[in-house]
């Protein structure tokens, strides 16, 4: 539609609306990075000192040279990255075989995917626990892990059988009649053409393994700590430190808000299908 | 048709570790919440029945936690869909700098509960806050106000935080649905005078129907299972303002160690939820097998 409006009324209508939707949606944000590099003395004055007149990194050396906190990204990471290939590894065979095979009970199977995406986890984190507990993995990077995949493997079969769908299955046909076996034909012309979608998929279940706090403080205990696990623990053990908190806060929140602004966009296909859990 | 078997090759590891991790301890919930079964008391497990379900409906705690889920579904879900829904039609317009607004706007949705909580605690806290500063200094509160310690404050200080966690997912959906929209309708209506307001009344808001069902029973479900904001930014309290049903039965599980009671809380929780997801399931299936 051709905009008719004046400037001014543009930017009564539009443009100062966005600006006070976005500062609502970033302040606090802002105000978490900001709280971590005042020093002490700024912090804990009131009426609040907004801007800080000199900027410290000294909340983050202590952070990292006081705390467990090094040795929690590193947990996280490994559990990260572990569900990545847990998830990716079931989930794109299972959604090759949505995609490209029709068979008795496939409908039924891909609800019965949707479906589980839908269960509370109060509902599992449960018997989880007493399952990981009589199995002995209870505090280990594989049971966190296990639970993880709860969501993960719905997630990434729904977003990936999407992705397939999007590929001509003409495509594997050709290679198959140039005498490709299936697998050779999934090697080397299905998985490099789904490539995008893998990486998205990756990259969003790396982003929600790495913020889970239930799954993650249910099933720890005194070695493998998440940084989500370390921080809510911090908040208890530095009661008034909110430098430190902030500064805590502030290196968990990065690496995620980046990833996810990397793939929020291709992410749309996967929302409408309906697999998105967070 | 293929050979039957090479698509259950493919399938056969998704399908075993759902059933180990998904399927199976569902199934154990179910035996659990029949049973009294206190986990450090192993010489007092028995079959109750339904005992555990009588005694969640006289439980006074499980009423409250109901009421409150309610209206933390509610309001949280409400709200998240007016402020999504006004940001995608505001972000659908053009402007200088539009894809960076859509961009940004998107953040607080990527980030992790317990930040959320760590941000918002902070922001609420009673003497260095600067939600107080703010309304001090503004002039609409007179003395600092303890938002999360105080019953009557709690409950919509963390349902605005999830406000804020939450809406931009409305906006991806809502602006995704735009999309889909053709701008000849719009030059037809505005062509025969029709208003903006009526463009939106009559045109936007019938194309966006489904999606908006779809997004807000999604929103339903998730909002209603969802406890780690609560659980970091209150832990339920103070006393049980901020009870929710998945809070009430977690924390019966996690601080109580009363598997059989928490199990048969969130098995209550889950035949509740039963029909939002029965509809969702149904839409879904039907738009993807057409």
């Amino acid at each position: 539609m051709i905009d008719r409006r004046t400037r001014l009324r543009r930017l009564l209508e539009i443009e100062l609306p966005i600006l006070f939707i976005l500062m609502f949606a970033l302040a606090p944000y802002l105000w978490m990075v900001l709280t971590s590099v005042k020093p002490n003395e700024a912090i804990s004055i009131f009426p609040v000192q907004y801007l800080p007149e000199r900027v410290t990194f000294e909340h983050y050396s202590v952070l990292l040279a006081k705390t467990s906190f090094i040795a929690n990204l590193g947990h996280s990471l490994l559990i990260s990255i572990g569900a990545v290939a847990l998830g990716l590894g079931v989930s794109v065979p299972a959604a090759y075989a949505f995609s490209r095979y029709r068979f008795r009970g496939r409908k039924a199977t891909l609800v019965l995917f949707l479906v589980i995406n839908m269960v509370p986890v109060v509902l599992l984190i449960i018997p989880l626990f007493v399952l990981m507990r009589s199995f002995g993995l209870l505090d280990t990077h594989l049971g966190i892990v296990m639970g993880h995949a709860t969501f993960a493997i719905p997630f990434s079969v729904w977003m990936m059988t999407s992705y397939f769908n999007a590929l001509p299955i003409e495509l594997d046909e050709a290679a198959l009649v140039d005498g490709a076996t299936r697998l050779q034909t999934i090697r080397h012309v299905v998985l490099p053409l789904a490539m995008p979608g893998i990486v998205t998929t990756g990259i969003y279940i790396f982003v929600n393994s790495w913020n889970e706090y239930l799954f993650a403080m249910m099933l720890s205990g005194q070695s493998v700590k998440t940084v989500t696990v370390a921080l809510q623990s911090f908040i208890g053990e530095f009661t008034v430190q909110w430098g430190l908190l902030t500064a805590a806060g502030t290196l968990i929140a990065i690496p995620v808000t980046v990833l996810f602004l990397i793939i929020q966009r291709r992410l749309v296909g996967g929302l409408t299908a309906g697999a998105v859990k967070s | 048709m293929n050979r039957p078997i090479e698509p259950l090759l493919f399938l056969l590891p998704a399908l075993l570790v759902t059933a180990a991790v998904v399927l199976f301890p569902a199934l154990q919930t179910v035996w659990l919440g029949l049973h009294h079964y206190i986990l450090f008391d192993p010489d007092n497990r028995s079959f109750v029945g339904l005992n555990n379900f009588v005694a969640i409906l006289r439980d006074e705690l499980f009423w409250i936690s109901l009421s409150n889920s309610i209206i933390w579904v509610v309001s949280a879900v409400g709200f998240q869909f007016l402020l999504g829904l006004v940001t995608a039609l505001l972000l659908n317009q053009t402007f200088a700098g539009r894809s960076f607004a859509r961009a940004l706007v998107v953040i607080p949705w990527a980030l992790p509960s317990v930040i959320i909580g760590l941000m918002w605690t902070w922001m609420y806290d009673l003497n260095l806050g600067v939600i107080n500063d703010l309304l001090l200094r503004s002039g609409l509160i007179q003395t600092p106000v303890a938002w999360l310690s105080q019953p009557s404050t709690a409950l919509g200080a963390v349902v605005l935080a999830l406000i804020w966690q939450g809406f931009p997912f409305f906006t991806v959906m809502i602006l995704a649905g735009l999309q889909t929209i053709p701008a000849e309708q719009y030059e037809a209506a505005e062509m025969d005078g029709a208003t903006r307001w009526q463009c939106l009344r009559y045109i936007t808001l019938p194309a966006l129907r489904d999606v908006i069902a779809t997004a807000l029973l999604l929103r339903i479900i998730w909002v209603a299972n969802s406890l780690d904001v609560i659980l970091v930014m209150t832990g339920g309290g103070p006393g049980y303002s901020t009870h929710t049903l998945p809070l009430y039965a977690f924390l019966k599980a996690y601080s109580s160690m009363d598997f059989g009671y928490a199990s048969a809380l969130s098995l209550v929780l889950t035949l509740l939820l039963l029909l939002a997801v029965a509809v969702y399931v149904r839409r879904i299936a039907r738009e993807v097998f057409r």
